[in-house]
């Protein structure tokens, strides 16, 4: 490119001086968006996809219950486990684990709360349903089958 | 660094800032995860009674629309095998949308409905053996223990995915449009509640068979 003669005594250089505020600015934006990990997940999960998805009005009312293979087979053997909190439990600590939730709220709000059920694709419907007869002892009748967006 | 310049330049050097900042974000988005509160809502049924014997079955039979999965992920639709769970949102909303038998109530509502759901009840429709009208049609889906969470997952999209459609149309929505309905507008609620007015969405999950088959 011999054409392009350099002009005297002008700067080549772009001006990078804007690019810390836009870095800065993606930064901030994924802080925001993102809420830090608060329990450690020992369960595989992979969500199953579905189209009708709702989204949850309130967060403050929804509680979590994991279900799938434990990551550490050789420990925990592979068949899927229920994880509530950080530990696992069997299905009769549900009721329990759901009026520990329910104390957290307020009175007025403890028959709306919502469990969310994060359920690997693996499992098989006996171990879901065990859940969900608990939650129906617990009157905790609202639920949640976390899934993700297909797109078709 | 302009190299002309006999004089020394009195700014700091900003040019690491953007690893810094680079480095940080490269944190948060190792960190982090986008919080997924999305799924499909059911609500379950209240736990029986144990006092009470179970309630006797009054409803007429062509008025459930019986779905079965057993443990090899099969389906039985209305006693018949089902291949592709897609094809059940079709079949649940012609069931819906049947008014066999209507009552003077069912009558009302189909006047009621858009003139597209009425073509839809007159061509696929008006047959003796489905649904008497929408509000006696309840979609019941038994799974068994060993069928997989995918599956069931699917099949009560496919039913949601059904009513949505037909709540949609009511108010000239597609489902998806239907379901970003914000409840707490008090326009878009009384959308909402337009869209539902006499035909509940009756999803009977009854509880999985002890054995497999």
């Amino acid at each position: 490119m011999s054409k392009f003669k350099k002009s005297s005594g002008t700067s080549q250089e772009i001006p990078t001086a804007a690019l810390p505020d836009i870095i800065f600015m993606l930064l901030f934006f994924f802080m925001v968006t993102t809420v830090l990990r608060d329990k450690t997940i020992m369960v595989k999960q992979e969500l199953p996809k579905s189209t009708q998805l709702s989204k949850l009005e309130r967060k403050s009312l929804v509680s979590y219950i994991y279900i799938g293979k434990p990551n550490k087979v050789d420990q925990f053997g592979s068949e899927p486990k229920i994880q509530v909190n950080d530990v696992f439990v069997e299905p009769k600590d549900i009721i329990r684990f759901v009026n520990q939730e329910k104390d957290k709220l307020s009175e007025v709000e403890r028959d709306q709360i919502t469990m969310s059920l994060k359920v690997d694709v693996e499992a098989k419907m006996g171990i879901v349903s065990d859940v969900q007869e608990e939650l129906r002892e617990a009157n905790a009748r609202k639920v949640l089958y976390s899934s993700l967006r297909r797109l078709d | 660094m302009a190299k002309g310049k006999s004089r020394p330049t009195a700014e700091v050097n900003s040019g690491s800032m953007a690893d810094i900042a680079f480095l940080l974000l490269i944190f948060f988005l190792v960190t982090t995860t986008i919080a997924n509160d999305k799924g499909v809502l059911m609500q379950l049924p209240p736990p029986p009674d144990p006092t009470q014997p179970p309630p006797d079955i009054t409803k007429n039979q062509k008025n459930i629309f019986k779905i079965q999965a057993n443990s090899l992920d099969k389906l039985l639709v209305e006693e018949e095998p089902l291949t592709e769970v897609t094809e059940l949102r079709g079949m649940i909303k012609d069931f819906i949308l049947n008014f066999g038998k209507p009552s003077a109530e069912g009558r009302a509502l189909y006047n009621s409905l858009p003139a597209s759901l009425r073509s839809h009840v007159n061509s696929r429709g008006r047959r003796q053996d489905s649904s008497d009208e929408p509000k006696e049609a309840i979609v019941s889906f038994k799974a068994d223990r060993g069928t997989s969470y995918e599956l069931y997952v699917q099949v009560l999209d496919e039913i949601h995915a059904a009513y949505n459609e037909v709540y949609g149309a009511r108010i000239g929505l597609s489902a998806e449009e239907f379901l970003l309905l914000d409840k707490r507008d008090p326009e878009q609620k009384a959308m909402y509640k337009a869209a539902r007015e006499g035909i509940p969405k009756a999803v009977s999950i009854a509880e999985p068979n002890k054995i497999g088959g």
